[in-house]
Order: structure tokens, then C-alpha cells, then sequence
């Protein structure tokens, strides 16, 4: 808290409503919060203003792109117009890859999310160089190059014929989403106080009912964004994906792919636009539930 | 502040309170915990906590009280020995099945979940219908005098509020007994006191089996009807507060609760005989009535008295015949308000010493040479 020397004039007119002896320190504490104890320098939100151009703008120059017209890709678009979004609804094969990949999204997210979260809880109990070794061989995806994980994959992958299957592209995702799982519930069990299980437990309730009346409710944040990231991760994933497909079964990544290189599609902006749209929907009902969940 | 055992009852209310008592016989035989550390952290400890009896853990830390309460709550299983509820033997039961309310330090208090939820969730557990889980929640908050707070969540709650709703939530299914892991620890002392008196009202109402821990000898021997006197993972002594305090059976204990002045014996021979034994050249009588069981001869020992029994007489001629006295220095005077003490060297300079000053022991400076001298049979002799 501040110390403000004098009275400020919104000060002195307030009091009146409340007891003299707390109302100087009360309205002093207000003030003091709503102004800003260290108030950020401007040079500092140049800063920050760059550098969120710098990341958001090449995403953000394919949602122009996206209303342009059918035969090249321009920027900006010379005549606006919802062709491509017409194109992309209304073709086949764009359809039937953003439905593969929502459904290997999915259940690649849902297999993540259960391991992940069962191997957040299991760390967060065992203690000492164990629980060391096998979180660094949990986190081994997040760090390997795509391309390694990707021809590992593909080479056994072939000989247990998984390829072009939607269990192979699950089970690869799944895998590669696993880190994204285990470090959100992780960082949510840090503020997880422990003596709650064992308050459980004295309460009556088995360890399955304590995770799912205790634990689960606890950290079910660190669950869900855990589980988006595993979504969004599998969602865009390109590399595997190429190694994995088949004239039978593609993703949307490895569409836009072909559209790019084979045939110069534009309705990949479209496709693009609309991914860049729902994820960042996503994203922001995520933080507003989290928040809300807070002033709780 | 008033306490269980120090008021005498009638026969008709002791009678009564017999009655009353539905609480759980807890009894461990050869209890022991062994972590894989050189020492055992709990050692072949044998204790019998009667049905609606008020026992407390006490010890210092790293002294196995913690131990041995998870080892009765089945948060740690037992490396050997026995645990026995009313004669059925729950040694090998998960914590969940022993159904046994329990106090921590940080309250512990499900913080998604509002009070009234809080309270409700050991009789959610047990399948109660709805109507008598509303009806038990209701007579339970008025128990600990949180009624109208229900709907409020743990965090909008003060430390002793959060602690009556742990409380609540902990006697509200009539468990086989209440477990209290140091409750108290974490409220400042004023909320101490009034949560102490709160605990024993509530023990005296429910007449159930508590286990107390805790470190804190005056809340021991304020709360408790017996204190089970823990040190290096073995029970040192037993009993009620008083027998504690006026009987140590070690020098351990002695020291443990309350202040003393300990005067050592290399060799407790004299001590056994019931005559007399040598302390810096000087004989100190003894008799046989003051001499711990736990002495034996040819051991050292240690002779103790309590300050409040020793006085100072500014003239040898002042000791009255037959008590045992020593030469001393005034070395400090402690105003602690209602009483005064004086801290003393006693004998050749090395032990020091401390004895509680009687309104007429006025005029005493530091520096002076007194003697101090105490009566034979309000000391004790103890083992090391």
C-alpha cells in the first residue's frame, strides 16, 4: 500500500458514510489499487505492442486473404467475396479432412488428457530421482524433432499396418499431446494441498470418490486446458500426419498441405481463417471460465 | 480457565459422566513404525485410550506422536503390532473404512465447497437421505456456533471459524473417535483459549473418544484427562496431567512439563537404600516415597524440585531442620507480573537454578549469597 500525503479532494468528500476512525485508510487503499502502485512505463507497452504485431500478424493477414477470389492468392484481395468459404463447404474432400481431423483431435485429446492427468496425479505423490526420471521420459515428445518421432512412427506403424487408420493418427497424436497434459495438471496440483485426501479419507470417502469429489473438481482447469492444448496440438499436427496419410484418410493440415503445393487452392485461406477463428474462440471461453471460477 | 480434571466431582456427576462415555477403546500393542531411518520413528509403544477419554500425544517434535495418531487414522500402516477399535482389530483397514473424525493444523477444509457442503460430505458419503443430512448439518453448525454462515465458502472465513467448520464436519457422522493433529497450531493465542475451552465442551458433550497432538505442555495439561508422554519414538510416561507433574518417573519428563531445577547423582545407590545421596560433596536426605521406579542403583539420577518448592533463606539459620539446602547466588530477578523468580547458581557455581519468590522473599539483590533449601518430600528422584 501507498502512503498518500495529503487527502485527496475524492477523499474528503466521502467519508461522511463511514465510521471516522477506518475511512482515511480505507479510502487510501482504494485510491492507491485503482491508480496503479507502479504504473508500466510507456516504453515498456511499445515493447509489448511489437512484439504482439510481430506473433499475431502473419496469422492475421490470411483473414483478408480469405475473402478474396477463387483464382490466385493476393494480397490485399482485389474483389472481396465468401467464394472461398463457399468452396471450402461445398467440396468433399475439404470436408471429410477437417471431419478426420476433428475426430482424431478428439480422441487423441481424450487419450492424452487420462494419461496425462493419471501421470500428473502418480508424480505428484512419488517423491526423489524416480519421479524425475519418468517425468523427463513423459516430456521426451515436447522436446524430439517432429521429423524423428514422425519416421519412428511411420516405420512401426507399417510393419503393425497402422497407417491410414484413424488408431494410428490417434495413437500418434495422443502421444505427442501427453506433455501438454501432464504440465497443466501438474502446474494446478502445485496449489493442491495434499491433507485434503487424507481429510477425505477420514470423511468416509475411498480413493476413487476423493479424486472425483476432491481432486477432479480442484483441478479440473489444469484438466481442460490440458486437454485443449492435446486438441489443438493434435489439430494442427503436419509432419506425422504426412507420413501417416493415405489416399483413403487425410487430415486437414496434410489437405492444406496438397492444396498449397499440388494445385495453389486459395481456399486454404479459408480453411485457415476459419481454424484461426474457432481456436482462438476457444481459447478466450477458456480464460473466461477460468476467471470466473476465481472471483469464486 | 477451567478444566476437566482439576474440578472434583460429585459422585452423582461423576457417575453421570461415566455414563455418558459411548466413545471407542483404542488399543495399541507393541505398535512400531519404521520409516527405513537408523531410529524407528514409532518403537514397540503398548497404549490403551479408554471409551470418552481425552488423551493427549505429547512430545517434542520428531518424537513419534504424529506418527502413531496416522498409524491409529491409517494414513501410514504399521510396521508391527496391533490396532484395536472396541476389540476388532482394524490394523489392516484403509483410513476411509476406520470412520474416524480428524482435525489437521491447515483445517483441511474442501475449499470448492461451501460450509454447509463441507459438513454434508461425510453424510453424503453414507448415503443419507437428503432431509436428515440438511437436519444433522443444522444441529451440528449450532454445536460450534457457526449457524447462518452455511452458505459461505471456507476462504471468506476467519482461522477459528474455518477450524469450527473442520470440527463440525469431523463429529457431524459420530465417529469412532475424534483424532486432533495439533488444531490449534496455526491461530493466535487468544483463539487458542477460546477454541481449547470450545474443544472440551464439545468433548464433554459427545462423551466420545478424543487423541490430541500436540507439542505445547500447557495445552496438554489444560485439555486433557491423561497425557501419553512421547520421546524418541517410545512412550516415556503416562498418565494424568497432575501424576505427570508431580511424579516424573525421568528426568525427561520432569523437564518436559513445567520448569525445574535438576541436580545431578552420579550414582543412585543411596538413593535405592532410602537414605541419603552425594551431590558436589554434600549430602541431600531423600526418602523412599519421592524415588521414581525407574532409579536403580549403581545408574546415575537426577534429583529434582519444582521452582515453586524451592525457597531462599538469606541465612543458613532461616532452613528448618531436616530439609535439604544448598549454598546459592542470586544471579537474575524475572518480574513475569503476577509472580516474581530468581534465578539462581546453586552449589560451586555450575547448575543453575530457578525458584518461584513468595510475596515476603522481597528483598533480595542480584549478587547476594543465600541458601536455598526446599522440604525432603517435595522433591523427586528421577532416572536419566
Amino acid at each position: 500500500m501507498t502512503l498518500q500525503p495529503t487527502q485527496s479532494p475524492a477523499a474528503m468528500k466521502e467519508p461522511a458514510t463511514l465510521p471516522p476512525s477506518q475511512s482515511p485508510s480505507a479510502t487510501r487503499r482504494t485510491r492507491g489499487r485503482a491508480r496503479g502502485i507502479d504504473p508500466i512505463p510507456w516504453w515498456l507497452k511499445l515493447v509489448v505492442a511489437l512484439v504482439a504485431v510481430y506473433l499475431i500478424l502473419p496469422t492475421v493477414f490470411v483473414i483478408p486473404m480469405s475473402f478474396g477470389s477463387t483464382r490466385s492468392f493476393a494480397f490485399p484481395p482485389k474483389n472481396l467475396s465468401l467464394d472461398l468459404y463457399r468452396n471450402f463447404f461445398t467440396d468433399p474432400d475439404w470436408l471429410t479432412s477437417l471431419r478426420n481431423s476433428v475426430v482424431v483431435g478428439l480422441l487423441a485429446a481424450l487419450i492424452a488428457t487420462i494419461v496425462g492427468t493419471a501421470a500428473a496425479v502418480g508424480l505428484h505423490h512419488l517423491q526423489g530421482k524416480p519421479a524425475r526420471i519418468l517425468r523427463a521420459l513423459l516430456m521426451i515428445p515436447l522436446v524430439t524433432p517432429a521429423i524423428v518421432v514422425a519416421v519412428a512412427v511411420y516405420i512401426s506403424f507399417l510393419k503393425w499396418h497402422l497407417v491410414g487408420t484413424v488408431q494410428g493418427y490417434v495413437l500418434a497424436h495422443a502421444a505427442i499431446g501427453v506433455p501438454f497434459v501432464l504440465v497443466a495438471v501438474t502446474s494446478a496440483l502445485s496449489g493442491f494441498d495434499s491433507t485434503l485426501l487424507r481429510a477425505s479419507a477420514s470423511l468416509g470417502a475411498s480413493p476413487l470418490r476423493t479424486f472425483s469429489r476432491v481432486t477432479m473438481p480442484l483441478i479440473g482447469k489444469g484438466i481442460l486446458s490440458g486437454a485443449v492444448f492435446a486438441f489443438v496440438t493434435s489439430f494442427d499436427e503436419v509432419v506425422i500426419a504426412l507420413f501417416l496419410r493415405d489416399p483413403t484418410f487425410q487430415t486437414m493440415p496434410v489437405q492444406m498441405y496438397n492444396s498449397v503445393t499440388y494445385e495453389i487452392d486459395p481456399t486454404m485461406a479459408a480453411a485457415s481463417s476459419l481454424v484461426v477463428v474457432v481456436v482462438t474462440v476457444v481459447c478466450l471461453v477458456l480464460q473466461y471460465l477460468g476467471s470466473r471460477t476465481k472471483t469464486r | 480457565m477451567p478444566t476437566t480434571h482439576a474440578t472434583t466431582p460429585t459422585p452423582e456427576a461423576a457417575a453421570e459422566a461415566v455414563n455418558n462415555r459411548s466413545g471407542t477403546r483404542i488399543r495399541l500393542t507393541d505398535v512400531s513404525k519404521d520409516f527405513g531411518l537408523p531410529e524407528p520413528a514409532v518403537d514397540t509403544i503398548s497404549l490403551t485410550i479408554e471409551p470418552g477419554e481425552f488423551m493427549t500425544l505429547l512430545g517434542p517434535s520428531g518424537s513419534g506422536k504424529t506418527t502413531t495418531l496416522n498409524l491409529i487414522a491409517g494414513f501410514e500402516t504399521l510396521t508391527t503390532g496391533s490396532i484395536m477399535f472396541d476389540g476388532g482389530d482394524v490394523s489392516a483397514l484403509p483410513p476411509h473404512k476406520r470412520n474416524l473424525g480428524m482435525l489437521f493444523q491447515n483445517y483441511a477444509l474442501f475449499p470448492h465447497l461451501t460450509v454447509a457442503q463441507n459438513v454434508a460430505y461425510p453424510l453424503r458419503e453414507r448415503r443419507l437421505p437428503k432431509a436428515r443430512i440438511t437436519e444433522k448439518v443444522g444441529q451440528v453448525l449450532e454445536l460450534v456456533q457457526l449457524t447462518g454462515r452455511d452458505k459461505h465458502y471456507p476462504s471468506q472465513l476467519s482461522g477459528g471459524q474455518q477450524q469450527r467448520v473442520a470440527l463440525a464436519r469431523a463429529i457431524v457422522f459420530d465417529p469412532n473417535a475424534l483424532l486432533l493433529d495439533e488444531p490449534l497450531g496455526a491461530l493466535d493465542r487468544n483463539l487458542r483459549g477460546t477454541l481449547q475451552q470450545e474443544i472440551q465442551r464439545i468433548h464433554r458433550e459427545l462423551g466420545s473418544t478424543f487423541v490430541f497432538v500436540t507439542h505445547d505442555q500447557e495445552e496438554a495439561m489444560n485439555l486433557s484427562d491423561r497425557i501419553a508422554l512421547f520421546n524418541k519414538g517410545r512412550l516415556e510416561q503416562v498418565g494424568t496431567p497432575e501424576a505427570l507433574y508431580a511424579t516424573p518417573e525421568t528426568l525427561f519428563t520432569a523437564r518436559f512439563l513445567g520448569d525445574s531445577n535438576v541436580f545431578d547423582i552420579a550414582d543412585a545407590k543411596g538413593v535405592t537404600s532410602g537414605s541419603a545421596v552425594a551431590w558436589e560433596g554434600r549430602t541431600l536426605a531423600v526418602e523412599a516415597g519421592t524415588v521414581s521406579p525407574r532409579v536403580t542403583a549403581g545408574e546415575p539420577a537426577a534429583l529434582v524440585v519444582r521452582p515453586e518448592d524451592m525457597r531462599i533463606a538469606t541465612t543458613p539459620d532461616e532452613v528448618p531442620s531436616g530439609a535439604n539446602h544448598v549454598s546459592a547466588t542470586v544471579r537474575q530477578l524475572d518480574y513475569l507480573g503476577s509472580y516474581r523468580t530468581a534465578v539462581l547458581s546453586l552449589g560451586g557455581g555450575g547448575t543453575v537454578g530457578r525458584a518461584r519468590l513468595a510475596p515476603q522473599e522481597g528483598g533480595l539483590r542480584v549478587g547476594q549469597a543465600v541458601t536455598a533449601w526446599w522440604h525432603v518430600d517435595r522433591q523427586r528422584v528421577v532416572a536419566l
